[in-house]
């Protein structure tokens, strides 16, 4: 059992997902749902630890050794990444049976936890698996479902923005199958270990050279990179509430992977950084994300899309630790992936009790809700506090880690803009705080009452964790520094 | 050289026409025709590259030792299988957004989004 885990954490999931369609009734499929998840959650702690114990783990699909049979690798950023999604996936969940009431029509909600569990699927697949084309593939399982999903929105522009992801997210992963080609053409191989031996012999041609670039640009597609983003801020202000504090969490984050995963591990590093001016690039593109996206962020009405554009300014951040290309700047890349998505699932969720209660999350309908729902409005508060970087909240240990990596380099005006990106954050973040708690209750609305329980016990989960990882920091460290010094190929 | 690389030549082609269509024109299907264009083109990227010169069908024979690469033409069954699904649900969009705005014309949607204020319509909806 245990030598198979890597293959159950993927299909495990799978499986259940026709089985919920089996079991019709909506009650029963939450709670199924939820153990499905939380089972890929187990099996990611177990994992993890494996990983931590003995080093890689290398699965044979089928018993066929690589690199003709597909492999799936876990290492520890693999493993970290599913602890990640498996995680967030299964406190969402818990969430959904009551957010999906008022926001998706009842004949559909066994039909949502299809394509939750689908789309959970392919996040996981994307991640475990070690083959090239394995990763495209998984990559739709999980795109598809996500574009279904987001179009359950009530709203009608729901629809719209889900057209609009599908374009872009096809065309994104579009490139990365011609990039796969191409590779494949050069070696005659998709595994990606394979990949990384074979790609230095021909390093030196335009093929490969096209093939990165196709990649590169396919995968900023899915991760939203600033000037790649426009698909962002509407599908996740549209979809439903639930929905959002899944994908905002896990989806962009599996994009990062996978740009990591194909220029430190494919590419590697040398090929990477020198063939195309890649540092100066996703250094400009980033920073330019965190100021463009903040500002825009400050100027929403609707607090999903004011999160969303927040969103995109926190994947600036990634890109900027990513394209300093030292251990400290990876490092800095890896903790603020597993902070976002603590921050950002704990601030949709408590979003989503916002939704859950007045029916809309328009900045001036908030007037005076930090006195009728108060634990909720308080999660918003210490997630934008997380958001911003102060200290005791685990925002504030990425950016320490990031402005450690730029002064290491000697980048100070690139820590300084990061400064400023948190300033603009302090803006966005108070806008809210204004409303809620210093704005008197509009007098012709009528007063709502605190969330459900079960919004609030996952709601404060996240926040707990959300305090908990910015205090005790070993865990989160400990792995991504190992992870990142594996990527470098340092023995950690 | 022209010639030798011919089949990049069409699929390089297509492409562009496929990516064409997508940005270039505002009727949604028209969009998901150029997006499948797209998509195909690629197919027919791999399956060329599988093709081995002086190479026969890939199926075992006594007296025949050189054939042409079977993997690509099983990955792109993949890639089809992924476009069809892809296509399938783009349309299923399309229907609903008719359904809902009257229109798939991108716009006359982002006209009609942008008129109606943003509370106002969300009351609607719900």
């Amino acid at each position: 059992m245990i030598a198979h885990l890597p293959i159950l954490q993927v299909v495990i999931p799978l499986m259940a997902a026709p089985i919920c369609l089996l079991l019709k009734r909506a009650q029963l499929v939450w709670l199924f749902s939820l153990i499905v998840s939380g089972l890929a959650f187990l099996i990611s702690i177990l994992l993890l630890q494996q990983v931590i114990a003995s080093g890689v783990i290398s699965y044979e699909l089928g018993g066929w050794s690589p690199p003709w049979g597909i492999e799936y690798r876990i290492d520890e950023l693999n493993a970290f990444l599913l602890l990640i999604i498996s995680a967030i996936s299964t406190i969402v969940l818990f969430a959904a049976q009551v957010s999906i009431e008022k926001e998706i029509p009842p004949n559909k909600h066994t039909l949502f936890y299809v394509l939750y569990l689908l789309s959970l699927t392919g996040m996981l697949g994307i991640v475990a698996t070690g083959d090239a084309f394995n990763i495209f593939v998984f990559l739709e399982i999980s795109s598809l479902s996500a574009y279904a999903l987001i179009a359950m929105g009530k709203d009608r522009r729901a629809l719209w923005a889900s057209y609009q992801y599908l374009i872009m997210g096809t065309i994104g992963a579009t490139f990365m199958l011609i990039g796969i080609g191409l590779m494949y053409q050069m070696t005659g191989t998709l595994n990606i270990e394979d990949l990384s031996q074979r790609l230095p012999e021909v390093a030196q041609t335009r093929t490969v050279f096209t093939a990165f670039v196709f990649i590169i640009v396919g995968v900023c597609l899915k991760l939203a990179l600033f000037p790649l983003h426009l698909w962002l801020p509407n599908a996740y202000a549209y979809a439903p509430s639930i929905v959002t504090a899944f994908f905002a969490a896990t989806a962009t984050k599996v994009a990062i992977y996978l740009l990591i995963r194909f220029t430190f591990s494919v590419f590697g590093l040398s090929f990477s950084f020198t063939t195309i001016p890649l540092q100066s690039l996703f250094m400009a593109l980033g920073l330019v994300g965190i100021v463009i996206a903040s500002i825009s962020a400050i100027y929403q009405n609707n607090v999903k899309h004011l999160f969303a554009y927040s969103s995109i300014a926190q994947i600036g951040y990634m890109i900027v630790g990513f394209s300093i290309s030292s251990v400290t700047g990876l490092t800095a890349t890896l903790l603020h992936l597993f902070n976002h998505a603590l921050m950002k699932s704990a601030i949709f969720l408590a979003l989503a009790a916002v939704m859950y209660r007045l029916g809309n999350v328009q900045l001036n309908n908030l007037h005076g809700l930090g006195r009728q729902m108060p634990l909720t409005m308080a999660a918003i508060v210490i997630g934008g506090l997380s958001l911003i970087g102060i200290p005791l909240t685990v925002g504030f240990v990425s950016k320490w880690y990031l402005v450690t990596a730029l002064l290491e380099q000697g980048w100070w005006p690139v820590a300084v803009l990061i400064l400023i990106g948190s300033l603009l954050a302090v803006i966005y973040v108070w806008r809210i705080v204004e409303v809620a708690y210093f704005k008197a209750p509009l007098a012709n609305k009528v007063p709502v009452r605190e969330a459900p329980i079960s919004f609030l016990a996952p709601i404060w989960l996240l926040i707990i964790a959300n305090i908990y990882f910015g205090i005790d920091t070993r865990f989160s460290v400990q792995v991504a520094q190992e992870a990142a010094q594996t990527l470098f190929g340092l023995t950690p | 050289m022209l010639m030798g690389l011919f089949n990049d030549w069409v699929v390089i082609m297509l492409m562009m026409i496929g990516l064409y269509i997508v940005i270039a024109h505002g009727n949604l299907i028209k969009k998901i025709v150029g997006l499948t264009l797209f998509q195909t083109s690629v197919f027919i990227f791999y399956i060329s590259i599988a093709n081995v010169e002086g190479g026969t069908a890939p199926i075992l024979a006594d007296d025949i030792t050189l054939y042409s690469n079977p993997l690509p033409h099983v990955l792109i069954l993949t890639a089809i299988v992924v476009g069809i699904a892809t296509t399938a649900l783009a349309l299923s969009l399309v229907v609903r957004i008719k359904e809902a705005y009257g229109t798939i014309e991108e716009e006359e949607i982002q006209r009609q989004d942008n008129q109606t204020p943003e509370v106002k319509k969300e009351g609607k909806q719900s």
